[in-house]
């Protein structure tokens, strides 16, 4: 099994902790994702790729259960199977004019590496982040520095803006939107705006390469999988 | 040299490891992680008559040694399975394929069957999927349903007809005795054994559907002990499944009486179980003295 080694594991936010992986493989694609096997569990735990550069990745996970506690007791040095490359990733090229990138709560995580990409083909982008209240925010700094433009939204007001992250869309100038997040946000922010863009969906996984049917959803073009169609999806092809 | 090649009712394995109907789609997936003619064959996503999307989601609850599953035998449906995803597999894969058809009539089952039939080697006839509100189990569950099903489809299959049994059920020895009687030639044991999760936060069921079949190494000693009584008890050949993680459980299912052995959720969590497990078999055969495997079906007393 193809085994990586920690070298991170801290948390970030309130129960959300990275995780810094290095081992053998390419630069993975911004909006794939990686499946962890924890000892104790047992299937594996599917985190979408927040930030990658050969032979190394990171993710950024929640504690919401018996996995992904155990998860935060990785020690740095410890080996870990991990399914890399899985997915099929946002595509930054085909952004074009002004590109804003739309996250909610932990659905920040896998728009680190797309803002990164972005800068790379110096594409003009804005950056909305969403989330519960400021002891959720994390990455805020990354966004600063990468995007032009750094929104922050929470439901309580307690940082940034109040509110939800649709709120600023009729004040934004953009031609082209990724997004990730809650389902609920993804779908505000799908009726927001008339403009094309790419959507990451999150979904109970059972295998996550595609065999067990488990994270089906239907589409404008027939039934897809969300681990292996997905997670990110065009706009026209979903059905909402 | 040990041998691993097995018999499974007038067919050749080269082994005895089959995925599992529903843990290995058509192969395709699969195949992007080995060569798959490492296998002795592969049982194909359940497929009906018609395209099914299946139960809405969340299909997947994890339970301890396992999971629990409702998806509800999504399929593009026997044409397109025929057209595409078969012959897809057989440019893949030369090794036997079985193509595994469920239904929700005697005579959607036999029109589903006469389609799959010519493009496979044998034929597993899914009589208990737990997922499904009509049909599937409930034709595994009594031996009338068992053996009406079997009936009709016999009269359309010319190829080895296995049926995969439910073990929700008093007495499994009763029903695989009317599927013999009824002219199936072997068996496979068991599909999943119907469960239930509840999220206490939210109180309501983890899975849409609200109960789901139970899978993984939870159920290894369930199935094996249905393999067990069973091949006391009928003569059909017998395909075991449920629960196996390694090679020293294949060897104990083969003890206990089984043929052929599948391996179902293991291959949802490490993509390359099967190929692991063949790989390992010879190296348990010489620990045991096992030269070749058919020695030991149903030695166990």
């Amino acid at each position: 099994m193809p085994l990586f080694s920690v070298t991170e594991n801290q948390p970030v936010a309130s129960a959300v902790w990275r995780m810094v992986l290095q081992g053998d493989v390419p630069a993975l694609r911004a909006g794939s994702f990686v499946e962890v096997a924890v000892p104790g569990c047992y299937l594996r735990r599917p985190f979408s790729v927040s930030t990658a550069s050969a032979g190394t990745f990171s993710i950024i996970y929640k504690i919401v259960g018996k996995g992904t506690d155990l998860m935060t007791h990785f020690a740095p040095g410890q080996s870990v199977d991990v399914l890399v490359g899985l997915g099929n990733g946002f595509d930054a090229a085909r952004a074009h004019g002004r590109a804003l990138i739309v996250g909610g709560g932990l659905g920040v995580a896998p728009l680190c590496q797309l803002a990164k990409d972005l800068h790379a083909l110096r594409v003009p982008t804005t950056f909305v982040g969403g989330f519960n209240t400021a002891a959720d925010i994390f990455c805020e700094e990354e966004f600063r520095i990468l995007c032009d433009e750094s929104l922050v939204y929470t439901l309580d007001g307690s940082a940034g803006r109040k509110g939800l992250v649709t709120a600023c869309f009729d004040e934004l100038d953009f031609d082209y939107f990724f997004a990730c997040g809650p389902l609920p946000m993804l779908k505000a922010v799908a009726a927001a705006t008339p403009k094309p863009g790419q959507l990451s969906l999150e979904a109970r996984m059972g295998c996550g390469y595609g065999v067990c049917m488990g994270c089906s959803i239907e589409t404008n073009r027939g039934p897809m999988r969300v681990c292996k169609e997905g997670p990110v999806f065009e706009k026209e092809v979903l059905p909402w | 040299m040990v041998d691993l090649s097995v018999n499974l009712c007038g067919v050749k394995l080269q082994n005895p490891i089959i995925p599992a109907s529903g843990t290995f789609g058509f192969g395709a997936e699969m195949a992007e992680y080995y060569d798959l003619n490492v296998l002795g064959s592969i049982s194909v996503k359940g497929t009906t008559l018609h395209p099914r999307f299946g139960n809405p989601t969340p299909r997947i609850a994890e339970s301890e040694g396992g999971l629990l599953n409702a998806v509800g035998l999504q399929n593009p449906g026997a044409d397109h399975v025929v057209a595409e995803e078969l012959p897809a597999l057989r440019r893949r894969f030369r090794q036997p394929v079985i193509g595994n058809i469920c239904g929700f009539s005697a005579d959607e089952y036999r029109e589903c069957c006469r389609r799959v039939a010519p493009h496979v080697d044998l034929i597993e006839l899914n009589i208990s999927c737990p997922n499904v509100h009509e049909g599937g189990m409930a034709f595994g569950t009594s031996c009338e349903g068992a053996a009406g099903v079997v009936s009709a489809v016999r009269s359309v299959c010319d190829k080895p007809l296995i049926v995969k049994l439910s073990p929700n059920v008093t007495d499994i020895v009763s029903i695989a005795r009317a599927c013999e009687d009824a002219g199936a030639d072997g068996l496979t044991l068991i599909n999943t054994l119907l469960g239930m999760r509840i999220d206490i936060r939210r109180r309501t069921p983890i899975l849409a559907n609200t109960t789901g079949g139970l899978s993984g190494p939870a159920v290894f000693p369930v199935a094996l002990r249905m393999i067990y009584q069973v091949r006391r008890a009928c003569h059909l050949p017998i395909v075991g499944c449920g629960g196996v993680q390694n090679a020293e459980q294949v060897i104990e299912m083969m003890m206990a009486g089984a043929t052929a052995v599948q391996v179902g959720s293991e291959n949802l969590r490490n993509p390359f179980a099967c190929k692991e497990i063949v790989e390992q078999l010879p190296e348990i055969m010489n620990e045991l003295k096992i030269n070749k495997l058919t020695d030991i079906i149903g030695i166990t007393e």
